[in-house]
Order: structure tokens, then C-alpha cells, then sequence
């Protein structure tokens, strides 16, 4: 059936509060401040007890989730615009990512924390973060970044099925792309990296909106001639590094895409270790398209100038292109 | 104030009461020896000792029954073997061994044995505070009629978490018992640099919890406001906050020198030492006798010993367990 995203997240919340009686939601702002916040009353209605409503106290209820993950419930606990994150930094980056290791495998934290990156439209710089790098940087975290209804829905299951912290995290921008649901519920297992759109000539690796942004752009380029293959890890911790590898083997051309800031972004991961592990392989150099390295401005004309667009892609991928390495 | 009828007050007969006073001792022979192995060089890093506040550790956890949960932070050598925890793992965890509970990962400052309830501790003032939060929630909701104990000292109560989970915690009535250790210092500086507040327990007030402040160097006295508390949280009533007046012998870590304490200062509170008070006060019952506590504390002291010499003769934590114990 063809559904929106965030009809797949309801449907994935609905599905592991209902297979799974550990499963509490503790947030109320899974939605966001958008038309589909229905959707969080619906899940209130069919499930009594199981959506709790916290104080606006970051560190306080991220910390309780965490806690009542060690204590055996699977807590998934909604920090809203990943901007906030930074309230509750101190349980997730330095609780929940260490406590499994930091008590050699005695105590476990089975938590998801949900948040809503990116630029929404007139967030300005405070509310529209893409905190993904910064959470990548933190050994102990796995982190799972959909784009579609069918990622979002099959990787909730993943995520409370895990037995350590995972960071879910989606852009607002997304909730109302459609896209196709299977009938059956499944599990999108992590560190498995889809290939959205099959193409010979380069290869862009995109991550969350910028996978629907890449899948545009990678249409107007098919009417140039040019086939870009477009590779979304899904899950950006574990990392799916064999796939990006392969994608590159064969097209031998990269552009990476993420909303993270350029310096040490998502992006920038994923291109070093294209030229650590297939620099033979590289035709042309590869580039970055990635959010200025500035915080994110208020008015529309700067926001579209600050982050990347359909535009800024294809016109990486022009570059790539025209690059003439030899191979090999 | 031996009376069989107040919760928590100290056993009448001599098997109880020589327990307690016997636990005491261990934890300070285990301190005192981790100091002794600090000076030789054979532990290393960090170590943070609680010698002069074993009452409230042991007047604590003494009340506490399987299913509920302790969480710890920097200065916790004593909350882990009040729980009942292996001397030996935990002296070889602090000494970075292979044998320790975290097999050398946590050392002294995140020194857990989950196995006796004491799921977690932070190295971070405050950190702890809100984990317990969840711990308390999970049972809440589970209706284990289990109880959750947050451990940490002054230092904690001016910061935000301190506040977020006082208030989240009489909200959902979870559970939760606040022990504050105020032993008078937050690392160097006396309470009164950093806050105009004489008694952290009338923080409780602004949030509903009901509180108390005793002599944490009296095991009775702690002993007694935490049987109360416990009783209330098992009841379903909720939280409560009980704040211990105490003090560290030694300074904040060790190689501290603490010239900001006075000489008379430290010489009035080693007068009020908690061990010799308590055998002072079991020796005047007719409990137990000057002969029996001696006796008691030489015991403690062999096992004490013994691990130290299981802990030296045992091998480091070795380097490829590097990757192990987290998900990557």
C-alpha cells in the first residue's frame, strides 16, 4: 500500500507497542508540530499507559528511559527537535553509550531516543540541527537514519529489538513523502544499506531527506544521460561500508550527501573511507555536498543558500563526471 | 533507640547487630587497603575514597531485599560492597585487572556489580540521579514493589539533574530514595561556596518530597529515615529524600592533600567516626563487646587482605579486549 513516512512510523510504533509489552514511549512529539500529530493521540487512545508525557527536562527523562531500559522495559523516548539532544547530552553520550562497556557487558541499555533533525523552515539555529556526526563520533551508539515509510517502519522494530542505545533519527521534512508499505510487518535489520536507484556511471551516497533530495536530482540526470546509482546506508552506525565500496568499484565516481555540516560530517566519513578502501577504484575526486559551515540562518533566502539542495547535487555530480582519471 | 518496633532500627540480637558493624568494617579495611595499594603504585587513575562515611552506605543497602536497584557515582566503593558485592572482583576492578567485575574496563569510578543490584555508577556529579529515576519506573510499572536508590553527595544538589529528577520524581510518585551524603565538601570547595542553601533536603520540599537530615555517621539514625523512606516508595507513596551529614577522612581523590579542610575540623569529625561509635553503642546494649568487635574486624581485615594478595597475583586487563562489550 502507498503510505506517507510518517504513516510508516506510526504503523512500526504501533507494531512494537503491541508485540512487545516492554515497549513505553515516553514523548509526546514524535510528529513534530506537524499535521500527523494525530497520530501520537491515536497511539494514546489504543495504548493506555504505554505514552507518558515528561516535563520539558531532557537530561531528567532521557536519563529515566535509560534507567528503565537497564531495569528491563524498552523505552523509547522522543527528545523532539534534535536540537534538544544537547539538554539531554550528558545521559545519552555519556550514559547510554558507556554503560555497557564501562561495566564489562554487566548492565545493559536497551533505550531508542527519537529525535527530528534538520532544517525545517524558519528553525534558524536553534532548532535545526543535524547533531548525526557528533552521535557517530560516540562509540556506543547505533544510529538509525531512514527515508522512507518502509525504512522507518522495519528499523523501530530493529531498534527496540536491539539490546543497546540507538539514536532514531528523522527529518521533519520527510513526513509527508509517500512511499510503499509491504502488508506484513518486517524487521530492517541494521548496518544493511539499501540501494534506492541502480546507475552505472557514479554513485551518490545520501543519508535521510537527502536520499529523496539525491533520488530527484538522479532523474534529472538520467535525462542527461547520466545513470547515478544512489546508495542509503539507513543506518549510519553500523555503517554498511561494504556496499558503498562495491557501489564505487563499479562506478568508479562519488558524491556524498548529508545535512550534517561539511567539516567532519557524515559526509566526511563516508568519503575517507571511500579513499581509504577504494582510492583505486576512484575516477575523479570525490565531493562533498554538505550544510555550510555556519550555524543555520533564519530567513529563506539564506536557509536555501546554507543547505543542500537538488541543485547543489546534480551539480557535484556534473563535476564528478567531467573529472578524467584513468582507472587504475 | 534499640526498639524492635521502629522500621529500620538496630538488631537486638547479637548475630544482627555484629553483621552490621562487621560490613562497616569491611568497607573500611577494603578503602584503607586501596589507599595502601595507591601509595605503592600498584592502583592507578582516579580513586575517590568514602573512608568516615560507611554508615550511610551500609545503614542503606543493609534495608534492601533482591529486585531493587543502587546507583553510584565516583565515590562508591562503599555502596558496592554494602550491596554484598565480591571484594576481590571489585579490588581487582579498581586495580585494573582482568578479574574485576568491568574485567578492568570501569575501574574505581564505575565500579558495578550488577549482580547484587548495583546496576550503575557514574563518574559524573549527578549523573546517576536520574538512571535511578527509570529504575524506580520499571518497577512502578511492573509492580515488583522493588525500590531504587540514587547515591551521591552535596556537590550533586546544585545542579540541573538534581532538579529535573526531584521533580519527575514526585510526579510519577516513583519509587526512588534520594540519598544525599553530604559530607560538607563538592571536591575542594565547602557547600557554602556554592550554594546559600544550609540543608539540600529542603529542596525535597519545593517538590513535594517528604525529607529528613540525620547523622549519617549514626548507623541507627540512617538507618531509621531509610526504613521509613523504603517503606513508603514499596507502599506505592512515592519518593523521599534523605539527607546524611557526614564526612570524608580523606581528601577529595586520593593525592588530594585538602589543606582547605582545618585540622580542627577533621579532628572533630574523626571523633565522630562511625565504626567506633557503633561498636561504642552495640558494647553499651550488651550486643557486642570490645572482644567480639575486634575479633569482627580482624576477620575483615584477613578477607580484605587475601584479595588484595588474589587481586597482585592476578594478570592485567588485556589489550584485545578492547572491542569487546560494545556494539560498533
Amino acid at each position: 500500500m502507498t503510505a506517507v513516512y510518517a504513516d510508516g512510523m506510526a504503523l512500526g510504533l504501533r507494531e512494537v507497542l503491541a508485540e512487545d509489552p516492554r515497549v513505553y514511549l515516553m514523548g509526546q512529539y514524535f510528529f513534530g508540530l506537524t499535521r500527523h500529530r494525530r497520530l501520537t493521540v491515536e497511539l494514546m487512545r489504543d495504548f493506555p499507559g504505554r505514552v507518558w508525557n515528561p516535563p520539558i527536562a531532557e537530561v531528567g527523562y532521557a536519563g529515566t528511559g535509560i534507567g528503565a531500559a537497564i531495569s528491563g522495559l524498552r523505552p523509547i523516548v522522543d527528545i523532539a527537535t534534535a536540537s534538544f539532544i544537547f539538554q539531554a547530552w550528558p545521559q545519552v553520550v555519556n550514559e547510554a553509550a558507556n554503560i555497557r562497556y564501562m561495566t564489562g557487558g554487566q548492565t545493559g541499555v536497551p533505550v531508542v531516543f527519537h529525535i527530528t533533525h534538520g532544517i525545517r523552515g524558519g528553525g534558524a539555529s536553534q532548532h535545526s540541527h543535524s547533531p548525526q556526526a557528533m552521535l557517530m563520533n560516540t562509540p556506543g551508539l547505533q544510529i538509525i537514519s531512514p527515508s522512507t515509510a518502509r525504512d522507518v517502519r522495519g528499523l523501530i522494530r530493529a531498534a527496540v529489538q536491539s539490546d543497546d542505545p540507538v539514536v532514531w533519527i528523522d527529518h521533519v521534512k520527510l513526513f509527508d513523502i509517500e512511499g510503499e508499505l509491504p502488508d506484513a510487518p518486517e524487521t530492517i535489520p541494521m548496518g544493511v544499506a539499501d540501494i534506492k536507484r541502480r546507475g552505472t556511471d557514479l554513485t551518490i551516497v545520501a543519508t535521510s531527506l537527502q536520499v529523496q533530495r539525491s533520488l530527484v536530482a538522479a532523474e534529472r540526470l538520467a535525462a542527461e544521460g547520466i545513470q547515478a546509482e544512489v546508495v542509503d546506508p539507513r543506518t549510519l552506525v553500523p555503517l554498511d561500508r561494504a556496499t558503498i565500496l562495491q557501489s564505487v568499484g563499479r562506478t568508479g565516481r562519488l558524491v556524498v550527501v548529508d545535512e550534517c555540516h561539511r567539516s567532519c560530517g557524515v559526509g566526511a566519513e563516508i568519503a575517507a573511507t571511500v579513499a581509504e578502501d577504494a582510492f583505486d577504484a576512484l575516477r575523479a575526486p570525490i565531493i562533498r555536498v554538505a550544510t555550510e559551515d555556519v550555524p543555520i540562518p533564519f530567513s529563506r533566502t539564506m536557509e536555501e543558500a546554507v543547505q543542500p539542495t537538488v541543485e547543489k547535487i546534480i551539480a557535484a555530480a556534473h563535476a564528478v563526471m567531467e573529472a578524467r582519471r584513468p582507472r587504475g | 533507640m534499640l526498639d524492635a518496633e521502629t522500621p529500620g532500627a538496630l538488631p537486638r540480637d547479637p548475630a544482627g547487630a555484629l553483621a552490621l558493624l562487621e560490613r562497616m568494617q569491611l568497607l573500611r579495611a577494603f578503602e584503607e587497603k586501596v589507599a595502601e595499594l595507591y601509595a605503592s603504585g600498584q592502583v592507578a587513575g582516579l580513586v575517590h575514597l568514602a573512608i568516615g562515611q560507611e554508615a550511610t552506605a551500609v545503614g542503606v543497602c543493609g534495608l534492601l531485599r533482591p529486585g531493587d536497584t543502587v546507583y553510584g557515582g565516583h565515590r562508591s566503593h562503599g555502596h558496592a560492597l554494602a550491596t554484598g558485592a565480591d571484594p576481590e572482583r571489585l579490588l581487582a576492578e579498581i586495580a585494573g585487572r582482568v578479574s574485576g567485575y568491568a574485567r578492568g574496563k570501569g575501574g574505581s569510578m564505575h565500579l558495578v556489580a550488577a549482580d547484587t543490584g548495583f546496576v550503575t555508577a557514574t563518574g559524573v556529579v549527578a549523573g546517576n540521579i536520574s538512571l535511578a529515576l527509570g529504575g524506580a519506573f520499571a518497577a512502578q510499572l511492573r509492580g515488583t514493589g522493588g525500590v531504587a536508590v540514587a547515591f551521591f553527595g552535596d556537590g550533586a544538589g546544585q545542579s540541573g539533574q538534581f532538579h529535573e529528577s526531584l521533580n519527575l520524581a514526585a510526579l510519577w510518585r516513583l519509587p526512588v530514595l534520594f540519598v544525599c551524603e553530604n559530607n560538607g565538601y563538592a571536591e575542594f570547595s565547602p557547600l557554602s561556596a556554592h550554594t546559600g542553601v544550609e540543608r539540600l533536603a529542603t529542596h525535597a520540599a519545593t517538590y513535594g518530597i517528604p525529607a529528613v537530615t540525620v547523622d549519617g555517621n549514626d548507623l541507627g539514625a540512617v538507618r531509621e529515615a531509610a526504613a521509613v523512606a523504603i517503606q513508603r516508595a514499596r507502599r506505592g507513596e512515592g519518593p523521599s529524600f534523605v539527607e546524611c551529614l557526614t564526612y570524608r577522612l580523606r581528601g577529595h581523590y586520593e593525592g588530594d592533600p585538602a589543606k582547605y579542610r582545618d585540622r580542627a575540623e577533621l579532628a572533630a569529625w574523626r571523633a565522630k567516626d562511625p565504626i567506633e561509635r557503633l561498636a561504642g553503642r552495640l558494647a553499651d546494649a550488651g550486643l557486642v563487646d570490645a572482644e567480639a568487635a575486634a575479633d569482627a574486624n580482624r576477620r575483615a581485615r584477613a578477607i580484605i587482605a587475601a584479595a588484595a594478595d588474589a587481586v597482585l597475583a592476578s594478570g592485567p586487563a588485556p589489550a584485545g579486549d578492547l572491542t569487546t562489550d560494545v556494539t560498533a
